[in-house]
């Protein structure tokens, strides 16, 4: 079989580079599927080590995960367009309204 | 006692122009003129009235009773205290009235006469600003000299005397507009003070040697034998006493004030410094005749320093040309006269002359004002002149005056005078050169008096051509008056007929039970013939001094000025009344002035500062506490708020608004978390 430290380093790997995406891109919408990575990642991970334990729990939980990231994109893009219509703008560095 | 009706409210005689006074000065401003004259002159009226019944009540009195006193009630009851001989005596201060013979006598001569010039001052001061305040003062002096007339103890007789003291300043002052007036009224004050400082000596040490101070019971103590003739006490009270009477009376060395007095309207000079007031110390000295009796020295000094203040005086009234400067020296020279009777022991003729000078004095004195009234203000009479046909009832009752005063026969001052001199060559207690003195004043008094009689209405005019229309006769108002004091000026004199010429002196034995002095009575008896010789010798003189007057001043008016011109300095010293008020002035009103101005400057530097240092020092006080609040307290709070903006600067950077950033500070912290979790386990 592939060694399941395979799988947990392919997870963090896509981790880290959501993380890296939501914390340096400048496009909202790119931030936005950095987060989904993120959430991606640790869906590969839940899923690996579900396999490992000899559990299911691994797996329904990668489930809830999956439906979680579906509704979060549908709020996360709503806020996307009130946004938008506000400040005419999806380059994250122009809003700093709360700036001292 | 049915007959004493009146009698008994003869405390009323007082009240009646102290009524007229009150009304006067606290309403009478709002009253018309009239009505503050009928005020003002009936008041004195009915007090003349009540006068009279009483004086006529008093008279129907059984003939042993001679005094008749009426007590309000007790003033000052004191009680027990140590005399002086240190036995214990009770001391009481009755507001008492006490009517004899001679309170009889002033007390006619003060309300007759007063009442005689209320009318004559409606008319003089008609045009005058202040009527009310006039007669509110008028009144206000005839309250204080009955008060002092009928009082039956020495301090209530004060009590007037500062009173009618009051009202010389008030009334010297009356034009106080004009800066001599003020000063004058102030001089007068001030000069009487003096007097009445001795005089109250006097009243004390009266009080610790006899126990009380009412009349009768010190004349009754002092007859009783108690003391020796010239006892040092009675002799120090005596001298005490006539130092009062020379403040009020205008002797030596106090006479400098009523000169000054003339600055008041006339009505006054006649009222207060002719007829009345001045005499107040020649009836108090008459009063405690017992007790001058006792005191030989005293009795000399009065008599000396009266004989000379009489030529004093006298000499100075030679040389004036104001018309009411001749008149006040006149004056203090018949007061001399009074003093040089009582010195010599003829109380009795003392105050006949004081009653006779009433008359003419007043006289004398209303006639000048009305001469004024006529020559418009001007009083230099060296400006009048022919002024006999132009006014002719003043010229006429004035020329009464003046004989009168000159001592011309069958005139009232004749009799009068020529007793005093008489008594002063004849009496124990007198000598020649007393006599000698009042003979020399008479021949002067009748030089100057006829001078100015001459002056005003003789000769040639002077009178400059702007006030030459406006002279006039004065309206009845004042004439009248005038002739009336011409009648009294006349007739007066025949109560005190010499018993030489064959009557019998009614006036001095009406006054005999006052005056009871058995010893020196007895030494009265000198020849008739001496008297008569001496009466021809007075006639003889003021015949002189009117005739030299008359040919100095009608026939020959250019001699008065030649003389002047040749005496020269002489001329000019007495000209200026022998300089005595610029020596007073050295010697005591500057070193008055100066220690006065020496209070003003400590008081300005020492106690003004101090005050104003505790000022300074508060505001100092402040200003630290301003400088304290400003610099340190808010110093303190100003620095905290710039330490925090300063520490703030770093920390308000982390806020970016960039969501990013704080996404990444949260990751930043986690991350930390995990490498410390790893190394620590």
């Amino acid at each position: 079989m592939i060694p399941t430290s395979y799988y947990i380093l392919l997870g963090s790997g896509l981790f880290t580079i959501g993380v890296i995406g939501v914390l340096t891109r400048r496009n909202v919408l790119v931030i936005l599927m950095s987060i989904e990575l993120i959430l991606n990642a640790v869906n590969i991970n839940l899923v690996a080590l579900s396999q490992y334990f000899h559990s299911v729990d691994g797996q329904v939980f990668a489930i809830f995960v999956i439906t979680d990231a579906a509704a979060e994109a549908a709020v996360g893009l709503g806020l996307i367009i009130a946004l938008f219509r506000n400040k005419e703008t999806v380059n994250a560095d122009e809003i700093d309204l709360l700036k001292w | 006692m049915a007959v004493d009706m009146v009698l008994d409210y003869i405390w009323l005689i007082p009240v009646f122009p102290l009524l007229g006074a009150a009304i006067q000065l606290f309403v009478g401003r709002r009253l018309s003129k009239n009505a503050v004259s009928a005020v003002s002159v009936g008041l004195p009226g009915i007090a003349l009235v009540w006068a009279l019944g009483c004086v006529g009540e008093f008279l129907k009195l059984p003939a042993d009773v001679h005094v008749f006193t009426k007590v309000l009630y007790s003033w000052l009851p004191a009680g027990a205290f140590r005399l002086s001989n240190g036995a214990l005596g009770n001391f009481n201060v009755p507001v008492g009235f006490q009517l004899d013979p001679l309170s009889a006598v002033m007390l006619l001569v003060v309300t007759g006469i007063g009442f005689l010039i209320h009318v004559y001052s409606v008319g003089y001061m008609a045009h005058e600003g202040g009527y009310y305040r006039f007669f509110g003062y008028m009144n206000l002096f005839m309250f204080s000299m009955l008060v002092l007339v009928l009082a039956n103890n020495y301090l209530m007789m004060f009590v007037g005397w500062e009173g009618v003291g009051l009202c010389s300043y008030l009334l010297i002052g009356f034009f106080f507009q004009r800066k001599s007036a003020s000063d004058a009224g102030k001089k007068a004050f001030v000069v009487n003070r003096i007097g009445d400082a001795g005089f109250l000596l006097g009243v004390m040490l009266m009080a610790v040697t006899f126990g009380s101070v009412e009349f009768q019971q010190v004349t009754e103590q002092a007859r009783s034998g108690r003391f020796p003739v010239g006892s040092t006490v009675i002799v120090a009270i005596c001298i005490l006493l006539f130092v009062g009477a020379t403040g009020k009376s205008a002797q030596i060395p106090l006479y400098t004030w009523l000169p000054d007095a003339m600055e008041g309207p006339t009505p006054v000079s006649a009222l207060i410094h002719a007829a009345t007031m001045v005499t107040a110390g020649v009836y108090m000295v008459a009063r405690s005749n017992a007790l001058f009796i006792l005191a030989p020295t005293a009795m000399a000094l009065v008599a000396g320093i009266g004989a000379a203040t009489a030529i004093w005086a006298a000499s100075i009234g030679l040389v004036q040309n104001d018309i009411k400067r001749v008149l006040a020296y006149s004056t203090i020279s018949q007061l001399g006269y009074m003093f040089l009777a009582c010195g010599v022991g003829a109380f009795g003729a003392g105050v006949f002359h004081l009653m006779t000078h009433a008359f003419f004095k007043a006289l004398l004195f209303l006639g000048a004002g009305s001469v004024i009234h006529a020559m418009s203000g001007e009083q230099d009479m060296r400006k009048m002149g022919a002024l006999w046909g132009r006014i002719p009832t003043t010229a006429k009752t004035m020329l009464v005056a003046t004989l009168a005063i000159s001592g011309a026969p069958l005139f009232s001052g004749f009799f009068s005078k020529d007793e005093i001199l008489w008594q002063a060559f004849s009496s124990p207690y007198g000598s020649i050169l007393l006599w000698f003195v009042g003979f020399a004043t008479a021949g002067l008094t009748a030089f100057y008096m006829f001078r100015l009689f001459f002056m005003t209405f003789a000769g040639e005019s002077h009178v400059p051509h702007e006030l030459e229309h406006h002279i006039h006769e004065s309206p009845k108002v004042m004439t009248v008056p005038l002739i009336c004091l011409a009648i009294g000026a006349l007739a007066a004199g025949y109560v005190g007929w010499p018993k030489i010429l064959g009557g019998s002196n009614h006036f001095e034995h009406f006054l005999e039970p006052v005056f009871e002095n058995p010893s020196a009575r007895a030494a009265f008896e000198h020849t008739w013939q001496s008297e008569f010789g001496l009466m021809l010798l007075s006639v003889a003189i003021a015949a002189i001094g009117l005739l030299i007057a008359y040919f100095w001043y009608v026939r020959r008016p250019e001699i008065p000025e030649r003389a002047a011109a040749k005496a020269g300095p002489l001329y000019n010293l007495v000209l200026h009344k022998y300089y005595i008020d610029e020596l007073y002035d050295a010697l005591f009103v500057n070193r008055v002035k100066n220690l006065g101005n020496a209070f003003a400057a400590f008081d300005l530097g020492v106690v003004d500062g101090g005050v104003n240092g505790a000022g300074w020092l508060t505001r100092m006080s402040g200003e630290l506490s301003r400088y304290w609040d400003t610099w340190v307290i808010d110093g303190l709070v100003n620095v905290t708020a710039f330490v925090v903006k300063v520490l703030s600067y770093p920390v308000r950077l982390i806020q970016t608004g960039l969501v990013q950033n704080y996404a990444w500070m949260i990751t930043l912290g986690v991350v930390i978390f995990m490498v410390y979790y790893f190394v620590h386990f």
